[in-house]
This record gives structure tokens, sequence and C-alpha cells, in this order.
């Protein structure tokens, strides 16, 4: 734990992603990409992220594939209970016809669900095993190896995902509505050819609000979350309590804030393809 | 905390995944959920209709029962009056047959009676001559004092 450690570098040693770049001598990795600026990965956001997103495809795949119109098991049931969830959600919100909409929001709902619920585990088991597997495979110092396990307290992951919905959004925005999706954007909320300067700033604002707040909220809460957990372990035994208490109230932020995504997401689709 | 290549990764990784969810996962667990309600309600809908069906096989059974049993009340009825007819009329033919049989044997009784009556009047007269001619010693003849042999066949 911290002991050799003080709290500031034992928050920073959680907070930090392990990061890879290439320098000019080679494939380089964390404190050495100090200065790799943009070409940076975050080999831990991506690897967790991915082995996640694969562990949610494999799991409704091996449902789909063993879906069927019999009686269906406890797995198949619980797996459709989740479809028959995020379907439902999807029906009441958006009203327009796409193929897109509803895989879009079980993938982000599931994935998520399943990168936040990262921050379950306690906050030093992976890393720890990280760095042991630093120190004995590679012969790093394991208070340089790094390893962020929840992929949702990155930055990155979060503007990917709401980045994707924005794209997403003007997609449909400009097929539904063409040239009127311009004018929504320059004749709102005034509607007099004298205000299309007002108008556009306004608008662009609120457009550009919606993927903005859509990755603040889920970093924002899950790396708020994370600190938190930190901080309760930095302070001994008594961390035991505290740490069952904020868990669980976690537990409804979880779902909570993967629901929040998901549902946001159907609202902002929903939206681009109203006509006003 | 910086935005670096990774986001690039990242959406990539989203794009594929929700593209994977979209051929692979959604469509066939909707599908397969779609097609399970249909036939639920189906069912529920045979089941449905076949309660009524029953309703109405024991609504008519019971009526069949009824009207078996109305029937078979009448059946029982008649029979039990046909019966006391039958005992009746024989009863009737039996009276009638009897009088008729007593009848007859007291018209026998009275004629066979008759008979013996005259036969003893012709013995008794028979005797009566043979006894006067025994005390005449002489022949009578029957028909010159048959008015004296009637006078005592009527005195018999």
């Amino acid at each position: 734990m911290a002991s050799e450690l003080s709290s500031t570098d034992y928050i920073l040693h959680h907070l930090t992603n392990a990061a890879m770049c290439t320098t000019e001598n080679g494939i380089a990795f964390n404190k050495a990409c100090a200065d790799a600026g943009f070409w940076t990965w975050h080999i831990d956001t991506l690897a967790w992220s991915i082995a996640l997103g694969l562990l949610f495809l494999s799991i409704f795949r091996s449902a789909a594939k063993k879906a069927d119109t019999g009686v269906p098991g406890k797995f198949q049931c619980f797996i459709e209970m989740v479809i028959e969830f995020v379907d439902g959600t999807v029906k009441s919100t958006f009203h327009g016809k796409s193929p897109v909409v509803a895989p879009l929001a079980l993938t982000i709902f599931v994935w998520v669900l399943l990168m936040n619920v990262m921050d379950i585990i306690p906050i030093d088991w992976l890393p720890w095993l990280a760095g042991q597997v630093g120190y004995h495979g590679f012969g790093v110092d394991p208070h340089h190896v790094y390893m962020k396990v929840v992929p949702t307290t990155d930055l990155n992951l979060t503007f990917a995902l709401s980045l994707g919905v924005f794209a997403l959004m003007i997609y449909y925005s400009f097929k539904i509505k063409g040239f009127g999706f311009v004018k929504e954007l320059s004749m709102n909320p005034f509607n007099h050819w004298l205000f299309i300067p007002v108008n556009l700033v306004l608008e662009l604002v609120t457009l550009f609000a919606k993927p903005l707040s859509l990755a603040l909220r889920l970093f924002g809460n899950l790396y708020a979350a994370e600190l938190i957990f930190i901080l309760i372990a930095m302070i001994g035994v008594f961390q035991l309590p505290l740490h069952f208490i904020w868990a669980a109230f976690h537990i409804l932020v979880i779902p909570l804030q993967a629901f929040i995504f998901m549902m946001l997401t159907i609202v902002y689709l929903s939206m681009a393809h109203e006509k006003h | 905390m910086n935005i670096n290549a990774t986001l690039i990764g990242q959406t990539i990784a989203f794009a594929v995944f929700v593209l994977f969810c979209m051929k692979y996962v959604w469509p066939p667990l909707l599908a397969a959920i779609e097609a399970r309600q249909k036939a639920i309600a189906d069912g529920l809908a045979a089941s449905e209709r076949a309660e009524k069906d029953l309703q109405l096989a024991q609504e008519s059974a019971s009526l069949k029962l009824k009207e078996a049993k109305a029937e078979a009340a009448d059946i029982i009825e008649q029979a039990k009056k046909r019966a006391l007819q039958i005992v009746d009329e024989e009863t009737q033919r039996g009276h009638e047959e009897r009088e008729k049989i007593v009848a007859q044997g007291h018209a026998e009784i009275e004629a066979e009676r008759n008979r013996a009556k005259e036969d003893l009047r012709k013995q008794v007269s028979a005797l009566a001559i043979a006894g006067a001619e025994k005390i005449l010693e002489r022949e009578i003849d029957a028909a010159a004092q048959s008015d004296i042999v009637d006078k005592l066949v009527t005195e018999l």
C-alpha cells in the first residue's frame, strides 16, 4: 500500500494511466512518454475497455446464437430482460425508425455499466498485480507501473463515446432534415433573418454542449467516485466501514450513470430525427 | 488527464462494438423475443378459446342431461299409468270371467237338478204305477189313467 509513498504519490499513482508512445528510441512507456504529446496511448484504458467490450459482445452473442422461441433458460431470460429493457426505453423515447439507435443504446448501456463496475473492485488489487508483473516480469519499479482499471475515469474514453454519438447526431440531422438542419440552427429561437448570427451562436453552443456534457458527466461521476475510494483507502483500518458505505452508494451510481448516458443518447438521436 | 491518441482507438473500438451489436446481437435476440411473444399470445388465445369451448360443452351437456332426466321421468310416469291401467283391466276381466264361470256353473247345476228332478219324477211315477198295478192286480192303462199319474207326480 502507501507505506513507502507519500499520500500525494499514492493518489497520483492511482490516477495516472499506463501510457505508451513511440520515441526516437522505439516504443516507450509511462514516464518516458511525458513529452509525447497527442500520440500517447493509454494502454490500460484501451485494454480494459476493449476486454470488457468483447466480454459484453461474447455474452450477448452467445445468447443471440441460442435464441429460439422455446422455453428460455435463466441466462437467456436475463439477457432478454436487458434487451427488452433497452428496447422499451428506446421505443418510449425514440419514435423514428432506425436500425442503429437500439443496438447503439444497448452497447452503450452494457459497456458503460461493465466499465463502471470495475470501480467496485478494491482499488489496490489490480494495480498491485500489475506492479508485481512489471517488477518480476520486466524488472521495473512497481511504483512506476501504472494501471487505471476503470476506463470511464479516462476522458479519452468518455469523449470517444460522446463524439461517436455526436457524429451520429450530425449525420442523422442532415440525413433527415437536410437543409432544414441549418435552418433550425440559424432561425431559432428568434425567427428573423436579422438574428441569424445570434441564433447561430446560441444554437451551436447548445449543439456542442450536448457531447461535452455527455462525456464530462460520466467522467466526472466516476472520477470523483474513484478519488473518494482512493482517499478512503488511505485512512488505514477505518476504511472498512467507510469503504463499504461508499461502495454501497456507488452501486446506485454505476447503473444510473450508464442509464443516463444511454437515455441521453436516445434523446439526442430522437431530436436529430424530429422535424420542428 | 489529457486528450491523446487513446481517443482515436476508443472511437474505433466503440464503432466496431456498435456495428457488431447491430449486425449479430440485436436482430436475432429481438426476433427471438418477438417470436416467443407471439407464440405465448397465440397459446393464451388458444387456451382461452378452449376454455370457452369447454364451458359451452359443459352447458350443452347439462342441458342434455336435464332433458334426458325429464324424458326419463315422463317415461316412468307413463309406464306407471299403463301398469295401473293394465292391472285395472285385468282385474275387471278376471271379475267378468269369474261371474261368467259362476253363472255357467249355476246354470249347469240348475239344469242337472231339473234333469234329476225329472228323472226322479219319472221313476216315481213308474214306481207309483207299478205299485198301483200290484195293488190293483191289473194292468192300468197308463194312457187312460194318466190324469191320476200326473196328479201323483205333481204331488211329489
